[in-house]
């Protein structure tokens, strides 16, 4: 097809999916990388079963076990008997439908996000799919990745293809430089605080900017992460020279003149000149600081030096009556500052911040340090690998001298399904992505943050701004 | 398809799914039982019991199939767990002024209704409810009306495919496979490989 029009990156790889196209109908869109995990899948393995069908691809599905998975040692047994049967089941159905599986057990163990990227299974200019919502993560490579529903599940493992309508453009430019102190997840939590957590529905955000260039990809993989917390189908970022070097000699990426031709091709994705959105923002990096939040849904953060804003101040009802319910369970008083505030639990870990530079960045404000009196520290690397690789620098060493406890890899605290959990009332500063009613344990409340905010917090046993811990060192 | 009924009452912006359904229930492997988990940690109090100030636990709620919430409701969570569960406890159809996208799509595989309103006739829709605890709405899918109590009807807007298969018991994934021969095609030609993913 000759394109004329000028194009974004979420146009072009949206366009080079479609299968089919009948009026009256949704796209039909070809799915490259199909991630899978015991929570999602059981009943749409189940649907296959009723149907009598297979799984099409199973080449191009990958599956783990990462939600009900305990972070205790791995020669333990899983006690929960019904969290015990869901992940026998994923093995039962990887096995019954030749899906490659990386379970418990498995060297390459670890959060379905965080192990497509390690193995190099995502790659730029795919489309990525997981019924999971912050499959969005895989955006970070270029690839057009958004969470599904069983029912969607079970479509793709039967047939390789959704039925797909095109969401609307929506750029996120993010210029300058971030501060000392200040990470990736600030962007995003900031990005959410200003458009709010409906901000982005209908929508795909590509994230453009001198900032996001200059970004990490296990930083990037932050910032898309959380698009889906604004209420976007996905994130994207255009691959670059850091895209390519990251994936460079990962398992699963083509290799020799495969691999040249493969980046020829990735080469044409960025958006082109000219290319018009339907939405757009931008954020100045310079002026972020470490991001806090204070409320029961990711949009409801601030400044770590702010004050919690007043319901008074919101004219719409139903608006304010949500600030008035979240600032009820949180306890918390309008006008108050959060820094200081005590803390229970610190948990560093999640699809969001369990990556090698997120461990290291919590190490380096924490070594030498001590976690308060009182307060619990849960380290959770993203995947076995991480784990591995944090041990060989010593890092799990940093952790548990100061007095955290160094897991194995799993969603853990992020979503309280597996044991790990706060207590009712207790608040914990935590890296991960959500901080809904009873997310990390019923009754218990969460703020979301960086992992050096919440590092410092740890070692203060308050929300701490993590810049007055710095330097001075 | 053809509601007629009474309206519970959840007028709260930004429900997610970690609401309609704790994270802590989908340690299941079938579809089954998940009605009784419907807002869980709203509907019952520590012990277990009945939380009585909550709207699912009030008598008024008791047989009804039209939840009308607030704004972004289902936002959060893939977990298609969440339209499971308020289809078992008996609902047909949401309405709010809008919607988390993957709820959407999930709403519309299992027949639940996502009726997308104004804020005029959300506002309205509130008022006459808040006064009328057996306030009554009607619903037709095929003409894409809701009716209120007195008679004015607004029309809602629903994807022509997913009306089609809700009205027509269509099959997706039958839908799917009848295209085959096109899937295969694509793979055929598609430029650059398949992207198959190899054990290396
Ligand atoms: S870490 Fe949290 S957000 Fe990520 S996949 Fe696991 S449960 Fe979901």
């Amino acid at each position: 097809m000759q394109q004329s029009k000028p194009r974004t990156i979420i146009e072009k790889v949206w366009d080079s999916h479609v299968v089919a196209e009948q009026p009256g109908a949704p796209t039909l869109l070809y799915i490259d990388f199909h991630l899978v995990h015991e929570v999602t899948s059981p009943q749409a393995f189940a649907g296959l079963r009723d149907r009598g069908l297979k799984v099409r691809r199973p080449q191009n599905t990958f599956a783990t076990v990462d939600h009900s998975t305990p972070t205790t040692p791995k020669n333990l047994p899983i006690v929960d008997q019904i969290a015990a049967t869901q992940v026998a089941q994923m093995a039962t159905n990887a096995e019954e439908f030749g899906i490659p599986f990386f379970g418990f057990h498995n060297e390459n163990n670890g959060i379905c996000h965080v192990i497509g990227p390690e193995q190099g299974l995502t790659q730029p200019g795919m489309t990525v799919v997981c019924g999971d919502s912050h499959t969005a993560t895989h955006g970070a490579f270029g690839a057009l990745a958004f969470g599904i529903g069983t029912s969607e599940v079970e479509m793709v493992l039967a047939t390789q293809v959704l039925l797909q309508r095109k969401s609307k453009t929506y750029q996120v430019h993010v210029d300058g430089s971030l501060k000392p102190g200040v990470a990736a997840k600030d962007i995003i939590l900031a990005l959410i605080s200003r458009i709010g957590i409906g901000g982005g529905t209908g929508c795909v955000f590509e994230f453009t900017g001198s900032a996001i260039r200059s970004l990490s990809m296990e930083e990037r993989m932050t910032v898309c992460n959380m698009a889906i917390e604004a209420g976007a189908r996905a994130g994207m970022i255009a691959p670059d020279d850091t895209t390519y070097q990251y994936l460079a000699g990962r398992r699963f990426v083509p290799k020799g003149a495969d691999w040249d031709a493969a980046v020829a091709r990735w080469k044409q994705l960025p958006s082109d000149e000219g290319a018009v959105y339907d939405h757009s923002i931008t954020i100045n990096a310079d002026e972020l600081e470490p991001m806090i939040t204070f409320g029961t849904n990711p949009g409801q953060g601030m400044a770590i030096s702010g004050n919690i804003p007043d319901p008074a101040s919101i004219s719409d009802k139903l608006e304010r009556d949500s600030l008035v319910k979240a600032l009820k369970y949180m306890d918390l008083q309008p006008g108050q500052k959060l820094a200081g505030h005590p803390v229970n639990v610190v948990f560093v870990g999640s699809c969001t911040n369990s990556r090698i530079s997120d461990l290291r960045a919590a190490a380096s404000v924490m070594k030498g340090r001590k976690v308060k009196d009182g307060v619990r520290m849960l380290v959770v690397p993203g995947s076995q690998q991480i784990k591995r690789q944090a041990q060989a620098e010593g890092l799990d060493k940093i952790f548990t001298d100061s007095g955290a406890e160094w897991r194995e890899a799993g969603c853990s605290m992020c979503i309280a399904m597996n044991g790990d959990q706060l207590a009712p009332g207790q608040y914990s500063v935590s890296t991960s992505n959500r901080n809904f009613e009873g997310r990390q344990g019923k009754g218990g409340r969460t703020f979301l943050a960086s992992p050096m905010t919440a590092a410092a917090s740890a070692i203060n046993g308050v929300v701490t701004d993590v810049r007055t811990l710095m330097g001075g060192k | 398809m053809k509601i007629d009924s009474r309206v519970v009452l959840l007028p709260m912006d930004n429900v997610d799914t970690d609401q309609i359904i704790p994270a802590r229930f989908l340690k299941t492997i079938s579809k089954i039982g998940l009605g009784d988990q419907l807002f869980n940690d709203w509907r019952y109090l520590a012990d277990g019991s009945p939380n009585l100030d909550f709207v699912l636990n009030k008598a008024e709620s008791k047989g009804a199939e039209i939840l009308l919430a607030g704004d972004n409701f289902g936002c959060g969570s893939s977990r298609e767990h969440a339209p499971w569960a308020l289809t078992q406890f008996g609902f047909k159809a949401v309405i709010s002024t809008s919607f988390a996208d993957i709820f959407k799509q999930n709403s519309l595989k299992n027949s639940l209704l996502p009726i997308v309103v104004s804020r005029d006739v959300h506002a309205k829709l509130l008022e006459l409810r808040s006064a009328d605890q057996a306030m009554k709405l009607q619903i037709d899918l095929a003409s894409q009306m809701l009716i209120m109590p007195d008679g004015e009807s607004v029309s809602f807007d629903v994807d022509a495919f997913s009306k089609t298969c809700m009205l027509e018991g269509v099959d997706e994934v039958g839908y799917i496979l009848k295209q085959m021969p096109a899937i295969e095609k694509f793979e055929a030609g598609r430029l650059g490989g398949l992207n198959t993913l190899v054990w290396q």
